[in-house]
């Protein structure tokens, strides 16, 4: 899977599992705020994430991540680690 | 001092409709909500017979964080929540100021258990389960998501009394209110429909098998029953104290003025005469009644051979052969957990409406039940007070006892 299909996949299904617009999700926004996740929701957004990309970020990993494109970077080198 | 404790709202979910005038229709026409369920002869049911409700679409009225801890039972009971709240006037900006608890009656959650072991065996890795199920899986999912989106502040339990549920939740939350632990609380009962929720219950022989008529199979009080339908959805009943009620200008449908409980201490699903004798002589007795003075008597009576046979004995001994009985689970099938309340709903809408649902398939009398006046056909019939049955396994029992409201 290249970035921009990474990028296409990671919009679809965020959107569908915290139900906001795909249009919001942008590479230079904020990942947490524009989701608006809580406590609970990183334990949804690790199921995506590996139900649809095939790893399991750890919570060390979210620390590192503020914006969208913060993800895709991490997303692109679990995969190609994978 | 003791208050007297009113009923401002009540809603339902149910087999019979998915509002209270669908359901009032639904028991002036003696309609059966009873469907014949294919899907639970592959899974090896002995009996494809249930009540069918129809999961909710929640997301027009609740957020996904909202949503992702509710399955069946909690789901059932956002939509008879959501009804009650609109008729009692109470909204969610007023029950965060004003302290307001949540007794809901439940005993599975079968469906939303299953489900989430089934994700762990396929993965092998508890992580991957998600955020909501942990808030299915528990028997208390109606009250801690209910609390949770209507901001409650005031007592917060589930009451788990098997097919009396419903019923003990009720009478819970007026003892509270009248000894003025609390102003209002929303009672209730739910009941999950789905394919494992009863597959234990039917592996018993206790349900129905007259499948080729799936509406004539609940016939309670009737000579050739043969066994229940199970059913499920939702019933909410909130209670007020009388001075808040009053305060708030809020509709009053009922007022609670009895409640018998009693447990039998014998056999694990067998009724008892005894037990069911105390409760309904307790319930009479705390309200300082004459047995006169009741109208109808909505019954427990599920189908099953022993157990309507037991509850026509205790009724006749009670109350006499002469007050009109009928048992909606004709109609409904067996609500279980949802029964309690459930039933009191019913009662109310007959009671405001001036008749008596029918027991519906009520064709042939047996020993026990001729000597009672079971009401087969709708009957208009002037109701200022009622008494609802409900009983359930490990023997426990209870009976609450509602007038019309005067002041």
């Amino acid at each position: 899977m290249n970035r921009a299909e990474i990028i296409t996949t990671t919009k679809r299904f965020l959107s569908e599992e915290f139900e906001v617009d795909e249009n919001r999700i942008l590479p230079e926004n904020n990942l947490h705020s524009t989701l608006d996740l809580d406590s609970l929701d990183y334990v949804d957004l690790v199921v995506v994430i590996e139900e649809n990309l095939g790893f399991k970020p750890t919570s060390d990993d979210f620390k590192a991540i503020v914006t969208f494109n913060d993800f895709y970077d991490l997303a692109e080198q679990k995969i190609v680690v994978a | 001092m003791e208050r007297r404790v009113v009923i401002t709202g009540i809603g339902t979910y149910s087999c019979l409709g998915e509002n209270t005038q669908e359901v009032l229709e639904s028991l002036r026409l003696g309609r059966s909500g009873i469907i014949y369920d294919e899907s639970r002869k592959e899974f090896g049911y002995r009996s494809c017979l249930t009540g069918f409700v129809k999961e909710p679409d929640l997301k027009p009225y609740l957020s996904r964080r909202d949503r992702l801890g509710m399955h069946e039972p909690a789901m059932f009971a956002y939509m008879s929540t959501r009804e009650a709240m609109e008729q009692a006037k109470l909204d969610i900006d007023f029950l965060a100021n004003n302290e307001t608890g949540i007794i809901f009656g439940n005993d599975s959650t079968a469906g939303a258990v299953i489900n989430t072991i089934d994700k762990v065996r396929e993965r092998k890795d508890t992580t991957l389960i998600g955020s909501g199920d942990i808030f299915q899986n528990m028997n208390c999912t109606v009250n801690m998501n209910l609390s949770t989106i209507y901001k409650l502040k005031g007592i917060n339990i589930s009451l788990s009394a098997a097919c009396a549920s419903g019923s003990h939740a009720i009478g819970l939350g007026y003892l509270m209110i009248k000894q003025g632990l609390q102003e209002r609380v929303v009672c209730g009962g739910a009941q999950e429909i789905n394919l494992y929720a009863m597959a234990s219950f039917d592996g018993l022989g206790a349900f129905s098998i007259r499948q080729d008529t799936p509406s004539k199979a609940s016939r309670p009080f009737d000579r050739d029953r043969d066994g229940l339908v199970p059913s499920g959805g939702a019933a909410t009943i909130i209670i007020e104290s009388l001075e808040s009620a009053l305060q708030r200008n809020a509709p009053i449908l009922g007022e609670i003025v009895g409640y018998g409980f009693s447990s039998n201490g014998d056999h694990i699903s067998n009724p008892n005469f005894d037990g069911q004798f105390r409760s309904l002589n307790m319930a009479i007795k705390h309200a300082g009644m004459d047995v006169s003075e009741i109208d109808y008597v909505n019954a427990h009576a599920t189908s099953t051979p022993i157990g309507d046979a037991t509850e026509a004995q205790a009724i006749y001994e009670v109350l006499g052969g002469k007050v009109p009985v009928s048992s909606t689970k004709g109609m409904t099938g067996h609500e279980c957990w949802m029964a309690g309340a459930s039933e009191i709903a019913y009662s109310l809408l007959m009671m405001h409406n001036d008749f008596v649902a029918p027991n519906i398939n009520f064709e042939n009398p047996d020993e026990d039940s001729k000597k009672i006046n079971v009401i087969p056909e709708y009957k208009e019939h002037k109701i200022d007070c009622f008494l609802s049955n409900s009983f359930g396994f490990g023997g426990t029992n209870s009976s609450i006892i509602v007038k019309k409201f005067k002041k």
